[in-house]
């Protein structure tokens, strides 16, 4: 990864499309906006909105069976919804790719976000997903070059935490 | 009690919806839906079946489909898992990729652990809510006379398609098959992608 212009979302969706990432499945979060946005707008990858994010995961391993990359988009209280159907990235050895965006992180201000926020990386790494949190813009661009590398050419199921430190805590 | 009473035999029925399975790339649910896909492919590489993860072949199936359009994507799955991600209807149906087909084999029970009854067996019709979703081709078999137009909309191209495939309990028989997903998926890869 060369380019350095640009905010790290603009990088980020440069990063992901430099590594051939075709199919980006989300539900829908402010956090994820500009990836989203740009999927969208992309006609060369599929955008795929999923009603829940325990899709995402079929979503991402039928995609690796057809030999091509995912990537799964979802809020920290969306991994709750996933955690049977990672048996499936565990046991069939699928590379897995999600980046999570955090809430009931740092400076939450809605009780409802702390039990799954809190429990979030926990939960992952309980079912063999390596959880890499980001706490800072510079350190946005080499996690997820990281978490590529990790997963798509190591074979791993890899989450990268995108906390509220990063991406600013909603006011309520 | 259900009321779910129905003649077809799933085993004589399903290689008559399908009569080509290799020219499919088949995801298939756990349970009696595995074991129809492996009978029905003489356990072929061009077949994953799930063992667990219930609720996950049908957006397997979407994966697929969205990564190969060049391939037709077939997904054969039953009336519980399918219950269990009755959303991924309505994603499969907002996208229409044209080279999807759903079976669903509904039996109106729950065949694995001990045949409790399904909410299909207490009046849920899975070929209803597909239309609701958006599904544009969907078929209900139930009876012979609606077999050859249950297989038209399997090999449909254009759209995706939905069949609602309405079988008696006589259950799958027991086949052997590889339980090891990590085995399935090299296999399945190595098949498709050399």
């Amino acid at each position: 990864m060369n380019k350095t212009v640009g905010t790290w979302q603009e990088q980020l969706w440069d990063l992901l499309r430099q590594n051939e990432v075709e199919i980006f499945g989300y539900v829908p979060d402010a956090g994820h906006k500009h990836l989203i946005n740009q999927a969208i707008a992309d006609p060369k990858v599929h955008d795929v909105s999923l009603t829940n994010e325990m899709e995402g995961i079929g979503l991402c391993c039928g995609a690796n069976l057809g030999g091509k990359k995912a990537v799964l988009l979802m809020q920290s209280s969306g991994v709750g919804n996933t955690i049977n159907l990672l048996s499936l990235v565990k046991l069939g050895n699928f590379p897995f790719l999600t980046l999570v965006t955090m809430r009931g992180n740092f400076g939450e201000g809605n009780p409802w976000q702390f039990p799954m926020g809190q429990g979030t990386q926990a939960a992952l790494e309980a079912m063999g997903v390596i959880c890499l949190p980001v706490w800072t813009e510079e350190d946005v661009i080499p996690t997820v070059e990281a978490a590529i590398t990790m997963a798509y050419k190591s074979g791993n199921a890899v989450a990268v935490l995108l906390t509220q430190r990063l991406i600013g805590a909603k006011e309520f | 009690m259900s009321t779910f009473k129905f003649d077809l035999d799933r085993e004589v029925v399903i290689p008559k919806l399908v009569p080509n399975p290799s020219d499919y790339l088949m995801i298939a649910g756990l349970g009696g839906t595995a074991r129809d896909t492996t009978r029905l492919t003489k356990a072929g590489s061009n077949l994953y079946t799930l063992g667990g993860a219930m609720g996950a072949a049908a957006s397997m199936g979407l994966g697929l489909a969205l990564a190969r359009p060049d391939k037709k994507v077939l997904v054969v799955t039953g009336d519980g898992e399918l219950l269990m991600s009755l959303g991924t209807l309505a994603t499969i149906a907002v996208l229409n990729p044209p080279n999807l087909s759903i079976i669903c084999v509904d039996n109106g029970h729950y065949g694995e652990t001990g045949y409790q009854v399904s909410h299909t067996g207490r009046g849920v019709n899975l070929e209803e809510i597909a239309i609701g979703a958006g599904i544009k081709v969907t078929a209900t078999v139930q009876d012979d006379s609606q077999v050859a137009n249950g297989a038209k909309v399997v090999a449909h191209d254009k759209d995706s398609s939905f069949v609602l495939l309405r079988i008696s309990t006589k259950e799958s028989s027991p086949i052997k098959r590889n339980l090891n997903a990590a085995d399935c998926r090299i296999i399945f890869r190595k098949a498709l992608l050399g």
